[in-house]
Protein backbone atom coordinates (compact mmCIF):
# COMPACT_ATOMS: atom_id res chain seq x y z
CA UNK A 1 0.00 0.00 0.00
CA UNK A 2 1.31 3.44 -0.92
CA UNK A 3 1.20 6.19 1.63
CA UNK A 4 -2.17 7.95 1.40
CA UNK A 5 -2.48 11.68 2.02
CA UNK A 6 -5.83 13.25 2.94
CA UNK A 7 -6.32 16.96 3.53
CA UNK A 8 -9.25 18.83 5.10
CA UNK A 9 -10.03 22.50 5.52
CA UNK A 10 -11.89 23.01 8.79
CA UNK A 11 -14.26 25.96 8.89
CA UNK A 12 -13.76 27.86 12.12
CA UNK A 13 -17.28 29.27 12.30
CA UNK A 14 -19.40 26.25 11.75
CA UNK A 15 -19.80 23.92 14.69
CA UNK A 16 -22.31 21.86 12.75
CA UNK A 17 -19.47 20.84 10.42
CA UNK A 18 -17.19 19.79 13.23
CA UNK A 19 -16.67 16.08 13.12
CA UNK A 20 -17.03 15.79 9.35
CA UNK A 21 -13.30 15.43 8.72
CA UNK A 22 -13.00 12.76 11.42
CA UNK A 23 -16.03 10.92 9.98
CA UNK A 24 -14.42 10.94 6.57
CA UNK A 25 -11.10 9.61 7.86
CA UNK A 26 -12.98 6.86 9.66
CA UNK A 27 -14.74 5.94 6.43
CA UNK A 28 -11.43 5.77 4.53
CA UNK A 29 -9.75 3.67 7.25
CA UNK A 30 -12.68 1.26 7.17
CA UNK A 31 -12.41 0.93 3.40
CA UNK A 32 -8.70 0.21 3.77
CA UNK A 33 -9.55 -2.59 6.18
CA UNK A 34 -7.89 -1.29 9.36
CA UNK A 35 -8.98 -2.98 12.62
CA UNK A 36 -11.84 -1.46 14.62
CA UNK A 37 -9.70 -0.40 17.60
CA UNK A 38 -7.17 1.46 15.43
CA UNK A 39 -9.99 3.22 13.61
CA UNK A 40 -11.62 4.18 16.90
CA UNK A 41 -8.38 5.60 18.31
CA UNK A 42 -7.60 7.58 15.16
CA UNK A 43 -11.14 8.93 14.88
CA UNK A 44 -11.33 10.04 18.53
CA UNK A 45 -7.94 11.78 18.32
CA UNK A 46 -8.98 13.52 15.17
CA UNK A 47 -12.43 14.51 16.42
CA UNK A 48 -11.07 16.09 19.60
CA UNK A 49 -8.45 18.01 17.62
CA UNK A 50 -10.98 19.08 15.03
CA UNK A 51 -13.36 20.42 17.68
CA UNK A 52 -10.51 22.29 19.41
CA UNK A 53 -9.64 23.96 16.10
CA UNK A 54 -13.21 25.21 15.86
CA UNK A 55 -14.01 26.19 19.46
CA UNK A 56 -10.59 27.56 20.48
CA UNK A 57 -9.18 28.75 17.14
CA UNK A 58 -10.65 29.83 13.81
CA UNK A 59 -10.45 26.55 11.97
CA UNK A 60 -7.43 25.43 9.98
CA UNK A 61 -6.00 22.61 7.93
CA UNK A 62 -5.73 18.92 8.78
CA UNK A 63 -3.33 16.59 7.00
CA UNK A 64 -3.62 12.85 7.47
CA UNK A 65 -0.98 10.41 6.24
CA UNK A 66 -1.93 6.76 6.26
CA UNK A 67 0.46 3.89 5.71
CA UNK A 68 0.20 0.22 6.72
CA UNK A 69 1.84 0.64 10.12
CA UNK A 70 0.92 4.15 11.20
CA UNK A 71 -1.54 7.00 10.88
CA UNK A 72 -0.15 10.50 11.23
CA UNK A 73 -2.47 13.45 11.87
CA UNK A 74 -1.25 17.04 11.66
CA UNK A 75 -3.71 19.77 12.65
CA UNK A 76 -2.62 23.35 12.06
CA UNK A 77 -4.62 26.43 13.00
CA UNK A 78 -3.89 30.15 12.94
CA UNK A 79 -5.78 30.78 16.18
CA UNK A 80 -4.73 32.52 19.40
CA UNK A 81 -2.25 29.84 20.50
CA UNK A 82 -2.09 28.22 23.94
CA UNK A 83 -0.69 30.35 26.76
CA UNK A 84 0.16 27.51 29.14
CA UNK A 85 0.53 24.13 27.46
CA UNK A 86 1.27 22.37 30.79
CA UNK A 87 -2.14 23.45 32.06
CA UNK A 88 -3.87 22.60 28.79
CA UNK A 89 -2.76 18.96 29.18
CA UNK A 90 -4.48 18.66 32.57
CA UNK A 91 -7.80 16.87 32.81
CA UNK A 92 -10.52 19.39 33.56
CA UNK A 93 -8.62 22.49 32.42
CA UNK A 94 -10.67 24.51 29.95
CA UNK A 95 -11.08 28.02 28.60
CA UNK A 96 -14.15 27.06 26.54
CA UNK A 97 -16.70 29.83 25.98
CA UNK A 98 -20.24 29.63 27.31
CA UNK A 99 -21.49 28.92 23.78
CA UNK A 100 -19.13 25.94 23.50
CA UNK A 101 -20.13 24.71 26.97
CA UNK A 102 -23.80 24.89 26.10
CA UNK A 103 -23.05 22.44 23.29
CA UNK A 104 -21.42 20.01 25.71
CA UNK A 105 -17.78 20.99 25.24
CA UNK A 106 -15.45 22.24 27.94
CA UNK A 107 -14.88 19.14 30.07
CA UNK A 108 -11.17 19.74 29.60
CA UNK A 109 -10.84 16.17 28.39
CA UNK A 110 -10.01 16.64 24.70
CA UNK A 111 -6.22 16.81 24.96
CA UNK A 112 -6.09 14.06 27.62
CA UNK A 113 -8.17 11.88 25.26
CA UNK A 114 -5.81 12.64 22.37
CA UNK A 115 -2.83 11.69 24.54
CA UNK A 116 -4.48 8.49 25.70
CA UNK A 117 -5.46 7.25 22.26
CA UNK A 118 -2.33 8.24 20.31
CA UNK A 119 1.14 6.75 20.53
CA UNK A 120 2.83 10.09 20.01
CA UNK A 121 1.53 13.63 20.40
CA UNK A 122 3.27 16.96 20.18
CA UNK A 123 1.94 20.51 20.38
CA UNK A 124 3.70 23.49 18.88
CA UNK A 125 2.06 26.78 19.72
CA UNK A 126 2.80 30.46 19.61
CA UNK A 127 0.58 33.13 21.14
CA UNK A 128 -1.16 35.16 18.47
CA UNK A 129 0.15 32.89 15.69
CA UNK A 130 -1.50 29.53 16.09
CA UNK A 131 -1.20 25.93 17.17
CA UNK A 132 -0.08 22.76 15.42
CA UNK A 133 -0.87 19.40 16.94
CA UNK A 134 0.87 16.33 15.56
CA UNK A 135 -0.28 12.82 16.48
CA UNK A 136 0.83 9.37 15.44
CA UNK A 137 -1.29 6.27 15.89
CA UNK A 138 0.65 3.06 15.39
CA UNK A 139 -1.18 0.03 14.12
CA UNK A 140 -1.35 -2.93 16.54
CA UNK A 141 0.36 -1.16 19.38
CA UNK B 1 -29.31 -10.18 26.39
CA UNK B 2 -31.61 -7.36 25.32
CA UNK B 3 -31.62 -5.61 21.97
CA UNK B 4 -32.40 -1.99 21.11
CA UNK B 5 -35.96 -2.91 20.12
CA UNK B 6 -36.67 -4.47 23.56
CA UNK B 7 -35.52 -1.27 25.20
CA UNK B 8 -37.64 0.79 22.84
CA UNK B 9 -40.77 -1.22 23.64
CA UNK B 10 -40.36 -1.51 27.38
CA UNK B 11 -39.41 2.12 27.93
CA UNK B 12 -41.96 3.37 25.37
CA UNK B 13 -39.25 5.42 23.71
CA UNK B 14 -40.04 7.81 20.88
CA UNK B 15 -38.08 6.75 17.80
CA UNK B 16 -36.57 9.69 15.87
CA UNK B 17 -34.57 7.58 13.43
CA UNK B 18 -36.95 4.98 11.98
CA UNK B 19 -34.31 4.04 9.38
CA UNK B 20 -31.73 2.90 11.95
CA UNK B 21 -31.31 -0.79 12.80
CA UNK B 22 -32.96 -1.81 16.11
CA UNK B 23 -31.69 -5.38 16.23
CA UNK B 24 -28.33 -4.70 17.86
CA UNK B 25 -27.68 -6.20 21.31
CA UNK B 26 -26.91 -3.90 24.21
CA UNK B 27 -23.71 -4.24 26.24
CA UNK B 28 -24.47 -1.78 29.06
CA UNK B 29 -25.32 1.82 29.80
CA UNK B 30 -23.43 5.10 30.06
CA UNK B 31 -24.78 8.45 31.28
CA UNK B 32 -23.19 11.83 30.61
CA UNK B 33 -23.48 15.23 28.96
CA UNK B 34 -19.91 16.51 28.68
CA UNK B 35 -19.00 15.23 25.24
CA UNK B 36 -15.25 14.70 25.69
CA UNK B 37 -15.97 12.92 28.94
CA UNK B 38 -18.45 10.66 27.21
CA UNK B 39 -15.92 10.17 24.41
CA UNK B 40 -13.44 8.84 26.98
CA UNK B 41 -15.83 6.56 28.87
CA UNK B 42 -18.75 5.38 26.74
CA UNK B 43 -18.22 1.97 25.18
CA UNK B 44 -19.19 -0.18 22.24
CA UNK B 45 -22.81 -1.34 22.31
CA UNK B 46 -23.84 0.90 25.21
CA UNK B 47 -27.09 2.79 25.67
CA UNK B 48 -26.05 6.43 26.10
CA UNK B 49 -28.44 8.56 28.16
CA UNK B 50 -27.98 12.32 27.86
CA UNK B 51 -29.74 15.68 27.84
CA UNK B 52 -27.54 16.99 25.02
CA UNK B 53 -29.38 17.39 21.74
CA UNK B 54 -27.04 19.06 19.24
CA UNK B 55 -25.35 17.60 16.18
CA UNK B 56 -22.17 16.67 18.05
CA UNK B 57 -24.12 13.92 19.84
CA UNK B 58 -24.09 12.01 16.53
CA UNK B 59 -20.30 12.23 16.24
CA UNK B 60 -19.76 11.07 19.82
CA UNK B 61 -22.29 8.23 19.51
CA UNK B 62 -20.72 6.92 16.33
CA UNK B 63 -17.09 7.33 17.46
CA UNK B 64 -17.75 5.47 20.72
CA UNK B 65 -19.84 2.91 18.81
CA UNK B 66 -22.79 3.36 21.18
CA UNK B 67 -25.79 1.19 20.26
CA UNK B 68 -28.30 4.00 20.74
CA UNK B 69 -28.87 7.37 22.37
CA UNK B 70 -31.75 8.22 24.71
CA UNK B 71 -32.44 11.90 25.18
CA UNK B 72 -34.04 12.18 28.59
CA UNK B 73 -36.24 14.66 30.43
CA UNK B 74 -38.28 15.63 27.36
CA UNK B 75 -35.33 17.15 25.49
CA UNK B 76 -35.99 17.42 21.74
CA UNK B 77 -33.21 16.58 19.27
CA UNK B 78 -32.05 19.33 16.89
CA UNK B 79 -33.08 18.76 13.24
CA UNK B 80 -29.39 18.79 12.18
CA UNK B 81 -28.69 16.02 14.67
CA UNK B 82 -31.45 13.85 13.23
CA UNK B 83 -30.24 14.44 9.69
CA UNK B 84 -26.72 13.36 10.64
CA UNK B 85 -28.01 10.41 12.66
CA UNK B 86 -30.12 9.14 9.76
CA UNK B 87 -27.16 9.45 7.43
CA UNK B 88 -24.79 7.61 9.80
CA UNK B 89 -27.29 4.98 10.98
CA UNK B 90 -27.36 6.16 14.59
CA UNK B 91 -30.40 5.34 16.69
CA UNK B 92 -31.89 8.35 18.53
CA UNK B 93 -34.76 8.02 21.03
CA UNK B 94 -36.41 10.48 23.36
CA UNK B 95 -38.25 9.99 26.63
CA UNK B 96 -40.04 12.39 28.95
CA UNK B 97 -38.67 10.51 31.98
CA UNK B 98 -35.84 11.79 34.18
CA UNK B 99 -32.39 10.28 33.60
CA UNK B 100 -32.51 8.29 36.83
CA UNK B 101 -35.84 6.63 36.03
CA UNK B 102 -34.60 5.67 32.58
CA UNK B 103 -31.38 4.25 34.04
CA UNK B 104 -33.28 2.13 36.55
CA UNK B 105 -35.45 0.68 33.77
CA UNK B 106 -32.45 0.07 31.52
CA UNK B 107 -30.86 -1.82 34.41
CA UNK B 108 -33.95 -4.04 34.74
CA UNK B 109 -33.95 -4.80 31.03
CA UNK B 110 -30.24 -5.56 30.62
N1 LIG C 1 -6.17 24.59 18.89
C1 LIG C 1 -6.20 25.28 20.05
N2 LIG C 1 -6.00 26.63 20.03
C2 LIG C 1 -6.01 27.34 21.18
N3 LIG C 1 -6.21 26.80 22.41
C3 LIG C 1 -6.40 25.47 22.49
C4 LIG C 1 -6.41 24.64 21.32
N4 LIG C 1 -6.60 23.36 21.72
C5 LIG C 1 -6.71 23.38 23.06
N5 LIG C 1 -6.58 24.65 23.54
C6 LIG C 1 -6.59 25.08 24.95
O1 LIG C 1 -6.39 23.93 25.78
C7 LIG C 1 -7.52 23.77 26.67
C8 LIG C 1 -7.76 22.29 26.92
O2 LIG C 1 -8.19 21.65 25.71
P1 LIG C 1 -9.07 20.31 25.81
O3 LIG C 1 -9.42 19.87 24.46
O4 LIG C 1 -8.33 19.34 26.69
O5 LIG C 1 -10.36 20.77 26.62
P2 LIG C 1 -11.58 21.68 26.09
O6 LIG C 1 -11.54 21.76 24.60
O7 LIG C 1 -11.54 22.96 26.81
O8 LIG C 1 -12.83 20.83 26.56
P3 LIG C 1 -13.33 19.43 25.91
O9 LIG C 1 -12.29 19.00 24.92
O10 LIG C 1 -13.44 18.50 27.07
O11 LIG C 1 -14.64 19.73 25.29
C9 LIG C 1 -8.65 24.50 25.99
O12 LIG C 1 -9.66 24.90 26.88
C10 LIG C 1 -7.92 25.70 25.38
O13 LIG C 1 -7.63 26.67 26.37
MG1 LIG D 1 -11.34 20.05 23.43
Amino acid sequence: MEKIHLQYNVDGDDLTLAGEASSDVRRVLRQLGFDAETIRRAAICMYEGEINMVIHAYGGVIDVYIDPDSIEIIMADTGPGIADVEKAWQEGYTTASQTARDLGFGAGMGLPNMKRYSDFIDIETELGKGTTVKMIIKINS
Amino acid sequence: MAAIKDLQQQLELVDHTPGADKGRELSGCYIGDLLSWVMAHAFSGCVWITIMSNINVAAVASLTDAACVIMAEGVEPDPELLKRAERDGICIFTSPLPVYDIAVKVHEIL
